[in-house]
């Protein structure tokens, strides 16, 4: 707390102990509307650089995703000359071409869908699992608690990629976007349900539960005000956070050759494919990595944005 | 919501004089795995309109914890009632459903505690955390609902309410943050308002304004208050009753000004002395020897004997009076006192 602060809180003071009567009870309300957790957080989101820099990213992806047509100048990723194998950047093709001859602008922008399915895809699953288990978890507490709570201890024992590494290569889910979202979600979801079931745990032995309770609160509504916004807000935040994680998780389960499989495109698989040739054609790892390593930060920037304007106490 | 008299409240049951809130035999106990604790153990009390009442005790002296029971906001389990009566406005709270009690929490009794810092949600701001008290129980728009808090932020004497509705507790002072717990607590003119420590944490000269405050409000709207205290000179201050717990039971019970004038039983009369006095300066203090009591194993007979100084052990004790075997029950000593000491006369004097 700065001086500043503290001075203003002192002059509170004073001025409450010097006040007498009481004051009229006709206020004008200048903004007559009832300030809520979320609009005051979208406020606080729309003075935040850091938000504004990590959307724009992430609209542009997103419509990458969406209409690739548009972004990839009309150019067929899968409509390939070879006579133009491996040609550097040029004004008419902007990231080149690859080994096969094939436009490699259309390519890495192709590859934003599967990231983008898998990402949002993983974190769904992982939203559902680490809410579900978390909640029970710390809602009940007891015997329940520790059931679960091991069982999570078993899945973080798993290294990550080592696990989906583990999973995908058993071959029962087979290789598609789905399978790799599955594996990367079975071995992603333990942090969430970590966050959800201490903040669960904290707020329901919290004051202000209790202060709310003795002024008649109901249950639903001491789960609805107090509990879930305390335990959604940082979920929130890490499954944003999250979403940049997974996609980079993704082209690397696609590099070591066990995620998405050609003719699918993915920036891993780009990435992949150029390493061999990263002498000679350096262009096709740079252009998949930089778009990769873009999307990962704007999901990480947006997640941070949110982080900040859904705790009061960091605004300033 | 302007300053009422008493009699502009049609809506309450309660008879004048008759008393509003009625503990009758209260018993509570945690049960632990490796234990059980008697935290409670047959506290009686009654609060009228417009009184207040000082519960005053030591840190485990079952003082908050009975508080929390008249509420209905115990953990159960480890704690259980377990006997006892709780009466608000003649009804019995502790036969009604949960449902029924919910809705009696807030209009009819309501609580401020120790820290309003945690006792104040950090994620909301304040106007919409007092505004909730309007829209949980009585339905009103968001927009009323802000509205609302200004006037109640006004009455518990915030500056400048209506710039400070949106603030956050964080960016309140201690005294502020409780006065908007006060607010909250006050929005639905409860019968009954429970202050357990209400200033505790606050600096001396915040304190001061706080339980001004507090009477202020007493006064307008008639509401009873039961204050929840170990601070003597808060009780002396503003309470009209006192009632001295000690190990779950109240050993002594009467008129603020007679208690500290002319305590009636040992203990009171110890936690006097141990008060620093003006007229005593550079004196050494006379505390209480021994140690507060563990509540899983109260001590057999009077549970302040051990620390007794005026006990009377065995052949030193009247027949069926012995300090040590004998239960002392609160009695009537001298018009308006009660005291549970066997040798109560004689602390007294009288």
């Amino acid at each position: 707390m700065t001086d500043q602060q503290q001075a203003d809180l002192r002059h509170d003071e004073v001025q409450a102990g010097t006040t007498t009567g009481l004051a009229a009870p006709s206020v004008d309300v200048t903004d007559a509307r009832q300030n809520s957790l979320w609009s005051d957080a979208w406020r606080e989101l729309k003075r935040n650089p850091l938000f504004w820099i990590g959307s724009v990213f992430g609209v542009v992806f997103l419509l990458m995703a969406m209409f690739p047509a548009v972004f990839a100048r009309g150019a067929d990723p899968r409509d390939c000359d070879l006579t133009n194998s491996k040609l550097p950047p040029s004004a008419e093709h902007w990231f080149g071409f690859d080994q096969q001859g094939c436009d490699y602008l259309a390519n890495v922008v192709y590859g934003a869908r599967n990231s983008l399915v898998i990402g949002v895809l993983a974190v769904l699953v992982v939203l559902v699992l680490g809410l579900f288990v978390g909640a029970v978890s710390g809602f009940f507490g007891g015997v329940t608690d520790s059931i679960l709570s091991r069982i999570t201890d078993i899945f973080y024992a798993v290294p990550f990629i080592l696990g989906a590494i583990v999973v995908l290569r058993s071959g029962t889910l087979g290789r598609g976007v789905v399978a790799v979202a599955i594996a990367l979600a079975a071995f992603g979801w333990m942090t969430a349900m970590r966050l959800v079931r201490s903040q669960v745990i904290a707020v329901k032995s919290s004051d202000y539960v209790a202060a709310a309770r003795a002024m008649g609160a109901s249950n639903r509504r001491i789960l609805v005000r107090h509990i879930l916004p305390n335990a959604v807000a940082p979920v929130l935040v890490y499954a944003t956070i999250t979403v940049g994680v997974l996609i980079a998780a993704e082209a690397t389960l696609t590099f070591l050759g066990v995620g998405l499989q050609r003719p699918a495109i993915s920036w891993g698989l780009q990435i992949d494919a150029g390493q061999s040739l990263l002498r000679t054609a350096p262009h096709l790892v740079l252009f998949p990595s930089i778009v990769l390593t873009v999307t990962v930060m704007a999901f990480i920037m947006l997640g941070d944005a949110l982080r900040d304007a859904l705790d009061p106490r960091q605004r300033s | 919501m302007t300053g009422a008299d008493i009699s502009s409240y049609p809506e309450s049951t309660a008879v004048a004089g008759a008393p509003v809130l009625e503990v009758d035999d209260l018993h509570v106990e945690f049960r632990t795995r490796e234990n059980v604790v008697n935290a409670v153990n047959g506290v009686s009390y009654t609060v009228n309109r417009g009184e207040t009442l000082a519960i005053l005790g030591e840190s485990g002296s079952g003082k908050s914890v009975s508080a929390q029971a008249i509420m209905g906001i115990l953990d159960t389990p480890p704690a259980v009632i377990t006997g006892g009566g709780l009466l608000f406005e003649g009804r019995d709270l502790l036969s009604m459903s949960d449902e029924e009690r919910r809705r009696v929490r807030g209009p009819g009794i309501s609580m401020i505690f120790q820290d309003a810092l945690s006792s104040l949600n950090p994620v909301y701001s304040v106007g919409f955390q007092i505004g909730e008290m309007f829209r949980a129980h009585r339905g009103v728009s968001r927009k009323e609902a802000k509205q609302r808090a200004v006037e109640l932020m006004d009455r518990v004497r915030i500056p400048a309410a209506a710039q400070r509705v949106n603030d956050y507790p964080h960016q309140f002072s201690g005294g502020m943050r409780q006065r908007v717990m006060i607010a909250m607590a006050i929005a639905l003119d409860p019968k009954i308002l429970i202050a357990d420590e209400p200033t505790t944490a606050l600096d001396v000269t915040v304190q001061a304004q706080v339980m001004d405050l507090l009477k202020d409000l007493q006064r307008e709207t008639g509401m009873g208050l039961v204050l929840i205290t170990h601070d003597l000179g808060v009780v002396n201050e503003v309470a009209d009753n006192v009632a001295v717990m000690y190990a779950g039971r109240i050993v002594e019970r009467g008129t603020v000004d007679d208690v500290f004038s002319n305590p009636g039983h040992p203990y009171t009369e110890g936690l006097m002395n141990s008060v620093p006095q003006v007229e005593a300066k550079g004196g050494r203090l006379q505390p209480i020897s021994g140690q507060p009591p563990n509540l899983a194993k109260i001590p057999s007979g009077c549970p302040f004997h051990p620390r007794c100084f005026r006990r009377r052990l065995g052949a030193d004790a009247l027949p069926g009076r012995d300090c040590a075997d004998d239960v002392p029950p609160l009695r009537l000593v001298v018009p308006g006192r009660e005291a549970a000491c066997h040798y109560s006369e004689e602390v007294l004097g009288v």
